[in-house]
């Protein structure tokens, strides 16, 4: 499973960060999802959509070692995480989200779900092991 | 209350003050939200003869109890205000992003009144709400404003905006957000001119409260899963609304030249697939939405350089068909020109086509605008008119409250052929030969508009010339449309989908506890229909029966060409299809709702009101 987006075909309708909060945090609360979706308006009208790419740069500037590979995956440890968003200004990508309510960033644990409901497939698995619901 | 925020906020701009308080129970659990909220509220709390455009009148916004929900289509918010088209009762949808962005910052509805006293916008974060001076914003177009209030603000504030339109109180002004998705009718943007408040921003980090998480998981997943597997999530989401374009001229039903047809010969050069081959750059999709309608274009030519939202498909039949703009990228032009002076593009295009009528005839002469034309077909001109209305200069200053105003004002029988009722404009259908469609714009409660009940595939499925059966459908219609409107969801799953309505009592169980069958949601409709039936007959004097007929040329005038060429509906079949209606309604035959009906609609508090005005 590797993460990928293509911008061109999103169309900005939070699909993917309303179900990762929920599956996630069991809230309805598309600020919490791990992941970025600007809106380039009114020019050049174009979306551009962020995922995690799992580069482990927010791993290596952890002071507590929340961070930790699992398979290709780098999973946080909310319980271990000290809330000092290093990570947070490492990511090269900006996808380290930060909520008000929470002490601990927002990180991706790749379980895919982004890629099987993500309507136009703007969010895909390089790997191709995870599809869009119905493909 | 799970599915609710769980506040209200009330803004008073004349003493600059806000409260906030907690949603009553009852408000909830009798009206469900959006339009509901927007119909019990008005009925409330807007003073009986308030000056729509006077400080009485208020604004009220409010999302529905799904809004902001996983589940496709969830980001409408339903505006609504006192009209100062129609005198009466008046509400627009918007989708975009700022309905969810009210519920996560707390609010199940907004309700502004008063006037400031300079211009001002109301900016809530969270439950942190203020209301700031916004002169530096004023005159400045609806999408230039809010691309300078993201600039400001941020990016993460979903805004709603006015134009120029708005502020000089154009009763068909728009309210505008996300660049290109509009609250268009009735003129609720006027009404927020007339408070002097150019923009509402909004910012959220709260979640919405569910019954039944899991389940909401659960059937949100299937509903998409359910979506993808429709035909229409393919085929019909690449040129959205534009799509149809080509088959609403094939049964003779496009607005062409003023209403004189059903049917445009150069429909081919302006329809969905011109969208896509010649302007798109992105499909741009309201909050939550798995079928994007938005097609945000690029138009460029020696002449302009714009980029829109659109355009959809009732600006290609206003703009393109009744204005004879032949092109598409002229149409997106045109399209733009009314999204940034922030005018409602339905009727814009409307009211230039019954100028460019009134040219025509010589009604408006070239001495009456400085030597200009005003020729259908003519981008130019179309232009010059719109920005003459947005700045109420000339016989702009005329054309901006309405055809229907204009044409008392114009006399020499031009209500034959100003195309509204009630006072509002009629949108994107041709209905001289569809009963049901031509039943469905002259009883919509806000005026001649389609959203209420789209009943033109029902009439070319079940029979032009059959007149029994189709107030019983439009009836249906205007009680299933509606109800997306009050849970502030989109129609255009269930609409160009075919996805099923028994999805939603499910959703609607797992967000809030309360569990209904489909028929059970729609008698909250029906609650709403003949409660904004009353709102009207209380504001509007003599209000009835005889503003429910079309305008003369759709009676007594027949299509000059195309499939439907000949065709009329004579008053007698009105009468038989207004006859049938109230009726099956439960009202008399002046259109006013019976004390049974009333009672069984638990509308007791509007008995007093209405008892007086039936004979």
């Amino acid at each position: 499973m590797r993460l990928v987006s293509d911008s061109s075909k999103c169309s900005g309708c939070k699909v993917c960060q309303t179900l990762c909060a929920l599956v996630h945090f069991d809230e309805n609360n598309p600020k919490k999802g791990a992941l970025k979706i600007e809106g380039k308006f009114p020019v050049p009208g174009v979306y551009e959509v962020t995922v995690c790419n799992q580069c482990g740069e927010c791993a290596a500037v952890c002071p507590v070692d929340a961070i930790t590979l699992h398979g290709t995956t780098w999973i946080l440890d909310r319980d271990t995480c000290i809330g000092c968003m290093a990570c947070v200004t490492a990511c090269p990508i900006g996808v380290m989200m930060v909520h008000p309510d929470e002490e601990a960033p927002i990180k991706c644990d790749d379980c895919g779900d982004c890629v099987r409901y993500c309507p136009r497939e703007a969010i895909l698995d390089a790997d191709g092991e995870v599809k869009r619901m119905g493909r | 209350m799970n599915g609710y925020a769980g506040h209200i906020l009330r803004v008073n701009l004349t003493k600059r003050t806000h409260t906030i308080s907690p949603l009553p129970e009852d408000l909830a659990r009798d009206y469900l939200g959006g339009r509901g909220f927007v119909a019990k509220l008005m009925w409330d709390e807007i003073p009986q003869g308030a000056d729509p455009l006077g400080p009485d009148n208020k604004i009220i916004a409010a999302p529905g109890p799904l809004t902001g929900v996983f589940l496709p289509g969830s980001g409408k918010l339903e505006f609504g205000a006192k009209s100062p088209a129609s005198g009466g009762y008046g509400d627009s949808n918007i989708g975009g992003h700022i309905s969810p962005e009210i519920k996560y910052a707390g609010f199940d509805a907004l309700i502004i009144e008063g006037v400031a006293t300079e211009p001002v916008m109301l900016v809530i974060e969270d439950h942190n709400i203020e209301i700031r001076p916004a002169s530096e914003y004023w005159g400045k177009g609806a999408l230039e404003s809010e691309a300078m209030l993201k600039n400001d603000l941020g990016e993460d504030f979903q805004i709603a905006t006015i134009g120029p339109a708005g502020e000089n109180l154009v009763y068909f002004a728009c309210i505008s957000h996300d660049f290109g998705r509009q609250a268009g009718r009735t003129g609720v943007g006027a009404v927020m001119g007339s408070k002097k408040l150019k923009a509402i921003a909004v910012k959220g980090t709260k979640s919405v409260p569910l019954a039944d998480t899991k389940a909401t998981i659960e059937v949100g997943k299937k509903m998409f899963e359910a979506c993808f597997e429709k035909p229409g999530f393919e085929e019909w989401t690449p040129q959205g609304t534009a799509g149809v374009t080509d088959w609403v001229n094939e049964v003779g039903a496009f607005p062409t030249r003023n209403f004189k047809s059903g049917y445009f010969p150069k429909h081919q050069f302006i329809n969905g697939e011109q969208i896509v081959t010649q302007i798109k750059v992105t499909d741009k999709a309201c909050y939550s939405c798995p079928i994007p309608c938005g097609k945000y274009s690029h138009a460029k030519t020696p002449k302009y350089d714009v980029h829109v939202e659109g355009p959809e498909y009732e600006t290609i039949a206003l703009i393109g068909g009744n204005t004879e703009i032949d092109n598409i990228k002229d149409c997106a032009y045109a399209n733009y020109i009314c999204d940034e002076l922030g005018l409602d593009s339905i009727s814009a295009g409307n009211v230039i086509g019954f100028a460019m009528e009134c040219y025509e005839k010589g009604v408006i002469k070239g001495e009456d605008i400085d030597g200009r034309t005003l020729n259908f077909g003519s981008v130019d001109d179309f232009v010059w008119l719109a920005n003459d209305i947005a700045y109420r200069k000339g016989v702009g200053n005329v054309l901006a409250e309405g055809v229907k105003t204009a044409s008392e004002k114009f006399g020499e029988d031009t209500a034959r052929f100003a195309i509204q009722v009630k006072g509002v404009e009629w949108s994107g259908y041709e209905a001289r030969y569809a009963p049901a469609m031509m039943l469905s714009y002259i009883t919509c409660d806000v005026g001649a508009h389609h959203n209420r009940s789209w009943a033109i595939t029902y009439d070319v499925a079940s029979g032009r010339d059959v007149m029994e059966g189709k107030a019983q459908r439009t009836i249906e219609l205007q009680h299933i449309r509606p109800l997306f409107d009050m849970l502030c969801l989109c129609r255009l799953q269930w609409v160009e989908l075919g996805f099923e309505l028994d999805w939603y009592p499910q959703i609607f169980k797992a967000v809030t506890g309360r569990e209904f069958s489909f028929e059970e949601l729609l008698g909250f409709s029906e609650r709403i229909w003949n409660l904004t039936r009353c709102y009207s007959l209380r504001e509007i004097e003599g209000f009835g029966r005889s503003f429910d007929y079309p305008p003369a040329r759709f009676m007594e005038e027949p299509i000059t060409d195309g499939p439907t060429e000949g065709k009329f509906m004579p008053r007698e079949s009105i009468d038989y299809l207004l006859d049938d209606y109230y009726k099956l309604r439960g009202w008399d035959n002046n259109g006013i709702p019976s004390q049974a009906q009333l009672s069984k609609m638990k509308l007791e508090f509007a008995e007093p009101v209405i008892a007086p005005l039936r004979k």
